[in-house]
């Protein structure tokens, strides 16, 4: 007999006469009633929560806001493919699908995301264009996103009825860190060490 | 209904890491004399009940994502055949293989053969439970093939030719000047000022790997979630390191336990909130890595899941023990024992420590290969408070006792003394004797409130974990005959 047979039937024979199925009641939240700028200002606080930076901004202000955010950073900066041109810093090289090693030779990737959860601080990558591959947003040691308010959402539950289980998805929140000396979280290991979010939305300040 | 019963065999043994050499007793009387490890203990253990505490706190609905993670595992596991199976369907779809193995031996053979037609001499590893518990790295170090583990704290155990002594931190025994001196002594080239600020070592980390991750051809991880439905599979993780192996590599190999997955994607939505405020108190971890199959031009190229038996069906078949299979390894469980908290992990001898360790390795491996492990514990409660499944471990505990001394073909000395007692205690006038005779304890006391340990046997079996306080001047009887004269 195969091992998956095996497997399987012992499987079946552990369950005998498997009865009836036990119910899942979902009693949590599933959706988030705040209106959209306290949910901007909720991710907010949990991003720099995590010691990551937010920039806030109006989305025709993107462009110089990234430069901004990037103006610290000496050596090269990267983009996805698909971030829009008014995005881009000057002299910003797009992703050429390079073997992923070579992608160390820049110091900052600019991305987009696909999702944005308030609650835990968290921005959801799903490798479509503006995303990027996922070494992209992994081997440069600064990682620029940029998030607009349509992409937010409250909790866990909204961002992930928007996503695609079948794309390879990168969910990020604040920078590479480690809780294991002394459990006590220590940012920057093998990821990005810096995290800066870019947050364009009409609204400024909380109303 | 028990899996003996039934036929189904438990892990074996000579293989992997879920028996100890020693009791646990035995054990945990030696880390109890280690002054260092309970204070790095009692440390960590403290600042992470506050995290968790804080974070589940601010959770509104934390009962309600509670009960319906215990209701989703229930479910899978009603019909987890089913779901395997669907799985399997998926994950083949979308261009991956699956391999199913009976046991450790069987898994380690998989992977071994996998990783040699590939051509290369090393691996890089994501920590995974599941690859510990079947003794992956030392499988492949007999095939002549390397495994590098890149989590830093299963780093610091490899390093150290330690072994893990808790499942989420497996350094957690070592405090950041051990950590230091390790580091010191086993990194090539290290830094000579190296100093013990956690963020200096963490850098170390990084430069050691860095290169590893960049070459690395093949890696190897566990999987914290699988969906039945797509064909997903997840990685919660911290570092980075975790998407370093998950991305760079050209071969992918998921080792997991067949009781790792769920149904749907929906139901992602409720262990992504209990994990990460379970496990490292965050309200979410830095990183979780989803895939399902291969992406082209994205990541790994060929990536192979090895589903993985090794006794979890035998703990399928037990109704009262099978709740174990619902354990999602957050580690909350062993951060507020209080037995877990003074003897630390390598006591219980398995590579599952803690209140989980004590009803998950038991049944496991059969429950006479750990027989000592469901009596390491005072059955507080504390496991099932925080539990984010609501496993109840106490109840796994007493039912793994009964199991152990019904399988006893004769009585225990303890059975025995029992059985005495309950005679005595039914007739007044023995009783009134053996009261009399417990007055003997005062002068074996010497005026202490306890009696000492060095009864002899078969008393001190009871005696040496235990305080006996010394006899009260009279008893309670004597007392009310005296006072009112009866
Ligand atoms: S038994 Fe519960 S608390 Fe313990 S590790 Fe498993 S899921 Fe966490």
């Amino acid at each position: 007999m195969s091992a998956r047979d095996e497997v399987l039937g012992r499987i079946r024979t552990a369950l005998g006469d498997r009865g009836p199925l036990p119910e899942v009641t979902r009693g949590y939240r599933t959706t988030d009633d705040r209106p959209l700028p306290e949910l901007l200002d909720v991710l907010t606080d949990r991003i720099e929560d995590y010691r990551a930076t937010v920039l806030r901004c109006t989305p025709d202000a993107i462009g110089e806001t990234v430069a901004a955010a990037l103006a610290d950073v000496s050596g090269d900066v990267v983009v996805a493919p698909g971030v829009p041109q008014a995005w881009r810093p000057a002299g910003a090289v797009e992703d050429d699908g390079r073997p992923a090693v070579g992608l160390t030779a820049f110091a900052a990737t600019l991305t987009g995301v696909t999702a944005a959860i308030a609650e835990t601080g968290t921005l959801v990558l799903d490798a479509s264009p503006v995303c990027g591959r996922r070494a992209l947003s992994l081997l440069p040691d600064v990682l620029v996103c940029v998030v607009t308010a349509d992409q937010v959402v409250g909790g866990v539950p909204e961002a992930l009825a928007r996503l695609d289980p079948l794309r390879p998805l990168t969910m990020i929140s604040g920078p590479s860190a480690t809780s294991d000396i002394e459990l006590q979280r220590v940012e920057g290991v093998h990821g990005p060490r810096t995290l800066l979010v870019v947050l364009a939305s009409d609204q400024l300040e909380p109303p | 209904m028990t899996a003996v019963f039934l036929g189904i065999p438990t892990a074996p043994p000579g293989v992997g890491n879920l028996r100890g050499d020693r009791s646990f007793p035995d054990a945990a009387r030696d880390a109890l004399r280690d002054g260092q490890l309970r204070a790095n203990l009692g440390h960590a253990t403290t600042t992470i009940r506050g995290k968790r505490a804080g974070v589940v706190a601010e959770v509104p609905d934390w009962a309600e994502l509670r009960e319906a993670g215990r209701a989703i595992k229930a479910a899978t596991m009603a019909r987890l055949d089913d779901h395997l199976e669907e799985l399997e369907r998926q994950v083949t779809a979308r261009g991956g293989t699956v391999h199913w193995a009976r046991d450790a031996t069987e898994a380690n053979e998989i992977v071994t053969r996998l990783v040699r037609a590939t051509g290369a001499d090393e691996v890089v590893k994501v920590k995974s439970m599941a690859t510990q518990e079947i003794g992956l790295n030392e499988a492949l170090e007999a095939a002549g093939i390397e495994a590098l583990e890149t989590d830093l704290a299963e780093l610091i155990v490899q390093l150290g030719e330690d072994k893990p002594s808790h499942i989420l931190v497996p350094a957690i025994h070592k405090n950041r000047a051990e950590i230091r001196e390790i580091f010191a002594r086993a990194i090539p080239g290290v830094d000579p000022d190296l100093t013990d600020e956690p963020r200096r070592l963490a850098m170390a980390a990084r430069e050691h790997l860095r290169q590893r991750f960049l070459r690395a051809r093949v890696a190897i991880s566990g999987a914290n979630f699988a969906v039945a439905e797509t064909g997903t599979l997840a990685v919660v993780e911290s570092e980075g390191n975790g998407r370093m192996c998950l991305t760079l590599p050209q071969t992918l190999i998921t080792v997991m336990g067949i009781e790792k997955l769920v149904p749907t994607w929906r139901d992602l939505e409720v262990f992504l909130q209990l994990l990460p405020r379970s496990s490292t108190g965050e309200r979410m971890n830095p990183y979780t890595s989803l895939w399902a199959g291969v992406t082209p031009g994205d990541g790994p190229q060929e990536f192979h899941l090895v589903l993985l038996d090794n006794g979890r069906t035998a703990v399928l078949a037990d109704e009262d023990g099978r709740e174990a299979l619902h354990c999602i390894r957050c580690s909350a469980c062993l951060n507020v024992c209080p037995v877990y908290e003074r003897t630390g992990g390598h006591a219980y001898g398995s590579v599952y420590p803690g209140p989980i360790g004590a009803v998950l390795s038991p049944q496991l491996t059969g429950v006479e290969d750990n027989a000592s492990l469901p009596y390491a514990s005072s059955l507080c409660g504390a496991c099932y408070d925080v539990c984010p499944v609501a496993i109840d471990i106490p109840s796994i505990l007493v039912h793994l006792r009964a199991e152990h001394v019904e399988a006893q073909e004769r009585p225990t000395a303890e059975a025995l003394a029992f059985r005495g007692l309950a005679r005595v205690m039914a007739h007044p006038r023995l009783w009134r004797l053996a009261q009399r005779a417990a007055g003997l304890g005062r002068f074996l006391a010497r005026g202490r409130p306890t009696l000492p340990a060095t009864l002899p046997p078969p008393a001190s079996a009871w005696t040496r974990t235990r305080d006996l306080p010394t006899p009260p001047r009279e008893t309670f009887t004597q007392a009310w005959a005296r006072e009112h004269g009866r």
